[in-house]
Parts: structure tokens; sequence; C-alpha cells
């Protein structure tokens, strides 16, 4: 088990004609992801070799999922036609579209968010998010297959070289689901939806879950790990040292006023019962001790 | 990107919110000018996006504009929180009856936008969802649906507005949204806006926050910079699409991805907390999939600070390659032959490390020391930086 993908994933790449699409198709496709196909306006009726699999490509997401039954889409269309890109994932229903494509508008992802709520048959991932991976079984996005293999372990965070380098100290053990949530100010999935589905995943043993500055989704989750989650939570927060007011890289993570600090959100985390490590090596060991191994 | 005072009026003014007349000096000439053009009592606003400029100064009654003139001439080049005033706003002077509150922003908790509106404007509006939060009206608006006009009313008169004044009021909000949909904003505030003696409403100050990643689509936000307040080594790695952002320590930090980054900034704190106290000097994101030239552009700019005293290089290969990295760091080094003195601790993992790692022991520059882990290689290049 694992949550939100698995082997039944058959995923839609949005945007594979493109440069950026067509690499992490082929990258996806190495790690054993089932990809059946891709969506570009105005390119349908075309088709795309990638390393022997000939993949369809589509004008539309419903004319992709009609003909290829397609229930995952991964998006990497430019930020200036993302919305358009999403919006149509949506209007098929697709029950899950990753969107990976960083620098979208805010206004575009709070319109697109808006709307998947409204019609109530999508989950959003991302976007700017690095996508997530099941090893072993299928990886919608950019996160590398090769860190770690399938294990007891899962982990949520806002950034892609976070969860990279926990799942690289954790690699022995291994993950049953990673999932890079995305750095901006709206992001389609939380930590809290993911925290919800790794407690109700029976492959799930423990959680590791990464935050950073900037908004109050840290303490919101921590406030959720006291209601609801019964396995042991470690964390770990990036960018104590990041000055008040200037944006640290990813879109959403600033610290305004007293709102959004690192220390703020781990004094929630640890109120909550979940150990906090100072360095990513140590969060590691946390999780060590607590799986003895 | 935060907007001065006076470039939110500006977009006021284009999109039919009630603005007074305004005009932005420089120099004492210039307030004298412009106060002569309006006439009359005009007000003299220092320019600074930090709050409390009132209390620290910044702000003054000038009678006519010889008056302007002087007050102009006391307020540039004062020292407010840390930010000097470089410029000033001339602004008509006007009777003010009642001040209010209105504002659109992002409300990320919630991932909606959000209406704030309040009678009791003029001051901190923390303080009033503090103190009084029945006072201040906070509703939802969803991206899709926007603000209608019977919609702008209801929150008007669910913020308690006098009844006299609603309709004018909840026009000023419909036009707000405008500003906020059209500019991509992702704060729209005014404090105050005000009821003058005579009846109008008017947005005395406001505060405007752009999105920049809707810059794309607004090819005039670009004028609205204020590339004097810009760090220059800022502005270089702006020009070659990095991610950089100055802070004021001594270890030059290089990564990939923002997270790691960040998380590479506090590791190289707390290490420097046994030796000296050495901070980080700067944020630096390479970015994913990051060329040997974009690693080569990046260690220039480090070590042409004249603030580093060592370099920590910190890359876990995800899209990334290692070798790239490597040959980045090595080709730096090259360029900047013996202009480059300063120590470099690399840490390298993930996509091609060994190779990566190779070229570097290949290399054998001087400068140049591996450690196999981030804590590790943290440490050491905090030891470096602090002898």
């Amino acid at each position: 088990m694992s949550i939100f993908i698995d082997k039944s994933s058959r995923v839609i790449v949005q945007g594979m004609t493109g440069s950026e699409g067509t690499k992490h198709t082929r990258r996806m496709i190495a790690s054993g992801t089932t990809i059946v196909g891709g969506v570009t306006p105005g390119k349908g009726g075309q088709s795309v070799d990638i390393d022997g699999h000939i993949l369809p490509v589509f004008n539309t997401v419903a004319e992709a999922v009609a003909t290829t039954g397609a229930n995952t889409s991964v998006v990497f269309v430019p930020p200036k036609f993302a919305k358009a890109a999403v919006v149509d994932a949506i209007d098929a229903a697709v029950p899950l579209v990753v969107v990976i494509t960083e620098g979208i508008p805010v206004h575009d992802t709070a319109a697109f968010f808006a709307y998947a709520q409204a019609k109530g048959s999508t989950r959003l991932i991302g976007p700017n998010c690095p996508g997530l991976i099941t090893p072993g079984q299928s990886n919608v996005g950019i996160i590398p297959a090769d860190i770690t293999g399938s294990g007891p372990i899962g982990l949520v965070s806002k950034s892609g070289t976070l969860t990279y380098q926990m799942a690289f100290e954790l690699r022995d053990i291994g993950i049953s689901t990673a999932v890079g949530i995305g750095g901006d100010p709206v992001i389609g999935t939380t930590h809290i939806d993911c925290l919800r589905a790794f407690q109700d995943d029976p492959n799930t043993e423990a959680i590791v879950m990464i935050g950073e500055i900037g908004g109050d989704a840290e303490e919101r989750a921590a406030a959720f790990i006291g209601e609801y989650v019964t396995k042991p939570v470690v964390g770990y927060v990036a960018g104590f040292t990041a000055p008040e007011g200037k944006t640290m890289g990813h879109a959403g993570a600033i610290v305004s006023g007293s709102s959004g600090t690192a220390q703020g959100k781990k004094d929630a985390l640890e109120a909550a019962g979940v150990r906090v490590g100072q360095t990513p090596s140590e969060s590691a060991r946390l999780m060590r001790a607590i799986l003895k191994r | 990107m935060d907007l001065f005072e006076y470039q939110a009026r500006d977009l006021f003014e284009k999109h039919g919110v009630p603005v007074l007349a305004g005009a932005v000096a420089t120099t004492a000439d210039e307030a004298e000018a412009a106060a002569t053009s309006m006439g009359g009592k005009v007000v003299v606003k220092a320019q600074v996006k930090v709050g409390g400029r009132g209390k620290a100064g910044g702000v003054k009654l000038a009678q006519d504009a010889k008056d302007a003139r002087e007050k102009a001439a006391a307020i540039l080049g004062m020292d407010i929180k840390g930010h000097i005033v470089g410029k000033v706003m001339i602004a008509q002077a006007a009777p003010i009856e009642e001040e209010y509150y209105l504002a659109i922003l992002l409300d990320r908790s919630n991932r909606t936008f959000l209406v704030m509106a309040s009678v009791a404007g003029g001051m901190d509006i923390e303080q009033v969802a503090r103190e009084t939060p029945e006072k201040l009206a906070k509703v939802p608006v969803n991206s899709n649906d926007g603000i209608s006009a019977q919609q702008a009313l209801a929150i008007i008169r669910q913020a308690q507005f006098p009844a006299v004044i609603e309709d004018q009021v909840a026009s000023v909000l419909t036009l707000l949204w405008k500003v906020f949909t059209s500019e991509d904003a992702t704060l729209v505030e005014v404090n105050p806006l005000v009821k003058t003696s005579d009846g109008r409403i008017i947005a005395l100050d406001g505060k405007i926050t752009l999105d920049d990643n809707a810059d794309f689509r607004h090819p005039d936000h670009e004028a609205l910079i204020d590339h004097a307040a810009t760090d220059p080594l800022e502005a270089i790695a702006k020009e070659k699409g990095l991610n950089y952002v100055k802070l004021d320590g001594e270890v030059g930090i290089i990564g990939n991805g923002a997270g790691l980054v960040m998380s590479t900034l506090d590791v190289v704190a707390y290490a420097g907390e046994k030796f000296g106290h050495v901070k980080p000097a700067n944020f630096l994101d390479i970015g994913g999939g990051a060329s040997a030239q974009v690693m080569a552009d990046g260690l220039s700019i480090i070590l042409g600070d004249k603030d580093v005293k060592s370099v920590f290089v910190n890359v876990f290969g995800g899209i990334t390659a290692c070798d790239e990295v490597a040959n980045g760091i090595v080709q730096a080094l090259e360029i900047l032959g013996e202009t480059a003195t300063k120590p470099i601790v690399v840490r390298l993992d993930g996509n091609n490390v060994l190779e990566g790692r190779r070229i570097l022991n290949e290399a054998a520059h001087p400068l140049i020391q591996q450690l196999d882990t981030m804590d590790g290689a943290a440490a050491r290049a905090a030891e470096l930086a602090a002898k």
C-alpha cells in the first residue's frame, strides 16, 4: 500500500512534447511508471517515441482519459499556460493532478484550486513541487527514483531537495510514499492531507514531516497530529536563520513580522509530541531510534 | 514586490480609486515645485517600505510651498528603522473627519482571498484585530466569483460603516478588487480610507504587494522596481538568473533547491556557534538541473563578496548532476585564477556523485576540500571562516 499513487496509476503528461516534459517522461518510464499518453493542445493525433514507448498525444485531457483510461495527470506546462492546462484536467475529472510547474501567478493557482474544490472530483498536488513517488510502483514528477526503495516511512515535504536528502539518509529503511507538496503560498495538497493519508495507510509505520518558514501550515499540521495521528512523527523545519521580509527561494518561504518563523513551527510540532531534529541528519537519527533500526 | 505609497497611489488612480493629488520628489527643489503646482497646504510624506514612519517624524504638514521645501529637506536622508529616506511624496492636504480601513489580501491558511474592512482605521490593524476583533469584518472571496456590487455592499454593512456613505465605500471596494485582480496583487490595503468634511471618500494611504510570478503579463511592473535598494550582488545574480539573497555573515553558501539551501544556512549557523559565531553570508539556490555554467556563475558571485571568508557548496543531486557541479567549480576557479583565495568546502551526494567527486579529486585544487556529510562539511566551512 501507499498513498495517492501505486501500480494502478495510469499517468498522462500535460506538456509532454516540451523539453522538460519529454525529459521527465523518460525518467518516469524508466522508474516503472505507467505513462499512457500526453496532452498538448494543437498536437493531438501525433505520437511521441520515448525509448521505444510510442505514446499518443491528445488535444485535451478529456480525450486522453477517454482513450487511455488515465487516472492521474502530471503537468509540465509553462506558467503562462498552466492554469488552462489544470482547468482542462479538472474538467475531465482526473482524480489526481500533480502540478510541477514553478512560477505560476498565485491568482491563477487560487482560481484553479477554487475550481477544483467546487467540482469536488480532483485532488491537486503542487504547484511548484517535485511530485510524489511510491518506490517500485509509480513515480509522478521529478523525484529521482534511485535514492531509496520501498519501506515503512511516509515522507511529506514542501521542498524537493530536502525530500531527496531525507530519503537518502533513510535509504536503508525505505519509504512507502514520498510527497513533495510544493513551496508556493497556495498549494492543492497540504501537510495535513498527507498526514491523514499516511495515518490511514497500513503500510506506513512512521512519518517524517519537513516544513519551512512562511505561512502557518506546520502549526496547523501540529494541531492535526495532536488530534488524529497515532503513528510516530519526526519533524524537521528549515529557515531558522532566514531574515524577516526576504523570500527564501520558494514564493511562500517568507517570514513576515512574528508569523511564519521556524522557531514557532518547531515549538508547535514539539508541543504535539513530534520530535524535531536540528539538522536533516539529526531528524533521520531520531527516526532510526523510533524504528529501532 | 512591495510598492512605495506613491506607486500604490498611482495604481489606485489608474483604476479609478479616489485619491488626492500626489507627486514624488527626490530633492527639496522638486518638493517645492510639486507643492507650488498643488497650491495651499500639503503633506510631506517619507517614502519607506516600513510601518511607523509617522511616529518617526517622517510625515509633516506644510503650510505652503516654501515650508514644503524645508520639511522635505529635513525628511530626505532620514533613517527610519534602518530605511534611508530617498523619496518623499507631496500630497494635497485634506480635512479629515473619519478614518476607516479596507484591504484585500491572499489568505494562505484558507487558500482563498479575504476582504478586511473596519471603521477603526488609521491605526495598526493587527492591534484592532487583537483588541477589538468585533470591529474588523473578515469576509472570504472566491477567486472565480469576485466581488459584485451587491456583495461589496453586504461586506461594508457587516463592517458597520455609516449608512450615508456605505454606497461610496462599497464602490471603492469593488475598485480595489479591480486593482487586486488586474495588477496581480497579493495585498491591496488602504489605511486610512478617509471621509473628508465635505463628504468625499478618499484612499489617503495605501500599500500594494505585487506577485513577482505574474511579471510576465505586466511589463509595466518592471518600472516599479526600486533599483537603488537592491544589493549590487543581488542585482548581478538576478541578471544571471540566480536566486540569491545577501545576508550578513561570513560563510558563502551555494546549494540546489530552496529547502536544502535554507537548511544549509541553518546547519552552518549551528556549526558557527562553536567557531566564533560565524554565520551564513548569503542564500544562493542554483536550482534543479544546474549546468556547469550556472555553478560557475554562482561561485563567482560568492567569491566576489568581500564579507565571505569561506564557501560551502552543498549539493544533493536529484536532477542536478554532481559531475556538472564539479565541472562548474573547476571552471570557475580556472577563470578566477589567482583572484580566488577563499577555501571552498564541497559536499556532493546523489546523481553522478562518484564522477563528481572524482573530478574534484583529480583537479586537486588547493582551495577545495571535500567532505562526505552535510553536518561535517558545515562545521569545516564554519571553522575555516573563523580563522
